[in-house]
């Protein structure tokens, strides 16, 4: 085999080589525009929330439309999880978790709105529609003003009741 | 040899007998059914004719009726979001058959396209990558024996009365199945881990895009996306076409129907991870990611639902399990608690595993209560009841793993008590 021939082949190779090590390397790659249409999540400190908002005011008659049937009316009282109320009850005898009274992160109800809710038609909401949905079940729980408007910038900045009475039950180390 | 040649002498209270009996009465068994068969012309209805033919799909015996799942169950309004249960006192052995692996549903089972499904890494990755099953199924498998346990399960326990039920119905959110699939590691590698990273979101194609957070060093360790259970391609109810399995941590981490691993340095604090699988203390503080399923056992027969017909000996069985690695001893008590014999384990003892144990009763007709606790190798023994609730909240059910007690009334008739 020619030299050049042999270098062709390398070129060939390497790449799949160099990133897989011993692995068949199959993986295809991803833009970032594929990526950001696959990724749902949403973290603490506001990373992965896309554009747009949403207030209480707006998210009332959302609720009333998407969410009442199951989770009652005022978040209370529904076949489902209760979403407000039991405030100060999880450190008495009968804890009573809500939205409100045990969630340590506001951004934890964008993501799981967006995710999975209604449950009948998930992914059905815009954006703006699931940024009013999170701020009404913050205004039920009091955590939030009628007319505060909940984006990017505002959401991870609302601060949860029960924020500081989680404790890690394991520590992350650095990966390889 | 016959029965009464058989050591019958106490290993502890009650009648609880040394466990090497049934391996000297399995000898004797032997001999009594070869003389059996070497005599004798009659023929049962069922040796009159020849027998059906060959099918593409085996079934159970129709007499068989208890190999179903037992209490399915869903939230008001919804079909997919609730639980179905292993038969435990039904089974023997320690795999589950892949048809009676208990369920835990969110959003139910996606109907997924295998060829259109796609797992996405990305995140704090050098290249984001994606894989189609096939490309999958040309990774090196690794293949293990693990149990898998819902970390509700045997929440019921907590209940200050003790509640009706079964094995099943109790701790049937178990199951043990071989896993067969490629180790994460190998595809993170592939797609290079940027300084930084210390976690990595996983979530379901499944309607709730159900998603939980997870240490790298699990996934490093052992984790793997499953696409065989027990020989096969995961059935829908597990994950078809892949899904994660991290062995011996809580259930719901294991996310099915996997499509998403995205790598971070935090934790997403996803619903699942901070509202749900959290367990609350009773000073109000709440414990975040309590990952492994601590060292647990049940007796799985006798127990409630399987009468004891008359007084005599039988095999105590049941299933021991440890999200910490082997089971190194399980013990058996016929009097509540008061002592204790060691019981068999057989063959079959993996890490992260179930391992079944058998101990020999004579059961002389009167009121016993049976429990067993089991030891794993890292030292940790099966709590109490009273051990595991000391310091949580009321309603704190997840990671429940005390001793369970079966009441043997002068019927032989069994029911869950508090020991």
């Amino acid at each position: 085999m020619s030299t050049l021939k042999m270098i062709a082949l390398a070129g060939l190779v390497l790449p799949a080589a160099a990133s897989a090590q011993d692995g068949p390397g199959l993986g295809e790659p991803l833009t970032a525009e594929q990526v950001a249409a696959l990724d749902f999540v949403v973290m603490p400190d506001g990373s992965g929330l896309p554009d747009g908002s949403g207030d209480a005011r707006t998210g009332a008659e959302l609720y009333r439309q998407h969410c009442l049937a199951c989770h009652g009316e005022n978040g209370r009282d529904g076949v489902s999880d209760a979403l407000a109320g039991g405030h100060g009850t999880i450190e008495g005898p009968v804890p009573e978790k809500t939205v409100g009274s045990y969630w340590p992160y506001a951004t934890t109800v964008f993501d799981y709105i967006r995710r999975a809710m209604p449950y009948q038609e998930p992914g059905s909401l815009s954006e703006d529609e699931v940024y009013a949905l999170t701020a009404y079940l913050l205004y039920l729980n009091e955590i939030v003003d009628e007319d505060q408007v909940l984006d990017r910038a505002t959401l991870p900045a609302v601060r949860m009741p029960n924020r500081d009475n989680f404790v890690w039950a394991f520590e992350a180390r650095q990966g390889r | 040899m016959k029965t009464t040649d058989l050591d019958t002498s106490p290993a502890a209270g009650n009648g609880l007998l040394d466990r090497r009996f049934f391996l000297k009465a399995g000898a004797a068994g032997g001999a009594s059914l070869l003389s059996a068969a070497a005599h004798g012309m009659q023929r049962e209805p069922w040796m009159q004719v020849p027998g059906a033919g060959m099918s593409e799909l085996g079934a159970p015996a129709a007499a068989e009726t208890d190999l179903v799942r037992t209490d399915v169950s869903s939230r008001p309004g919804t079909t997919g979001s609730g639980v179905s249960r292993t038969p435990l006192q039904h089974l023997d052995g320690i795999v589950t058959p892949s048809r009676l692996h208990f369920e835990r549903h969110h959003s139910g089972i996606p109907d997924i396209d295998p060829g259109r499904h796609r797992l996405v890494l990305h995140g704090l990755v050098e290249r984001p990558l994606s894989f189609s099953l096939d490309a999958l199924a040309r990774y090196p498998v690794v293949s293990r024996i693990q149990f898998l346990e819902c970390s509700g399960n045997s929440g019921a326990l907590i209940a200050p009365q003790p509640v009706p039920g079964t094995a099943s119905s109790l701790h049937g959110l178990v199951a043990a199945s071989e896993w067969g699939g490629v180790p994460l590691g190998a595809l993170l590698d592939e797609a290079g881990l940027k300084p930084g990273a210390r976690w990595l979101i996983a979530d379901g194609a499944d309607a709730a895009v159900m998603s939980r957070s997870v240490p790298l060093d699990k996934i490093l360790d052992d984790a793997i996306v499953a696409l065989y259970q027990n020989g096969e391609p995961l059935r829908p109810s597990n994950g078809y076409p892949m899904r994660l399995f991290l062995p011996g941590w809580e259930g719901n981490m294991s996310v099915k129907w996997l499509r998403g691993l995205k790598v971070t340095a935090e934790p997403a604090m996803t619903k699942d991870e901070t509202s749900k699988y959290s367990d609350l203390r009773d000073d109000g503080v709440a414990e975040l990611f309590s990952f492994p399923m601590g060292v647990k056992s049940v007796i799985t027969n006798p127990s409630p639902g399987l009468k004891l017909n008359a007084r005599g000996i039988y095999q105590v069985s049941g299933i021991a399990w440890s999200g910490n690695g082997r089971i190194r001893r399980v013990e058996v008590s016929a009097d509540g608690g008061r002592s204790w014999a060691d019981a068999l384990l057989d063959e079959h003892v993996l890490p992260k595993c179930l391992t079944r144990f058998r101990s020999a009763w004579k059961w002389d007709g009167g009121p016993a209560v049976l429990l067993s606790r089991a030891t794993d190798e890292a030292g940790n023994q099966q709590p109490t009841r009273a051990q595991v609730l000391e310091g949580r909240a009321v309603n704190s059910f997840y990671h429940y793993n005390g001793m369970q007690a079966w009441q043997v009334d002068g019927n032989g008739e069994l029911s869950n008590v508090y020991a």
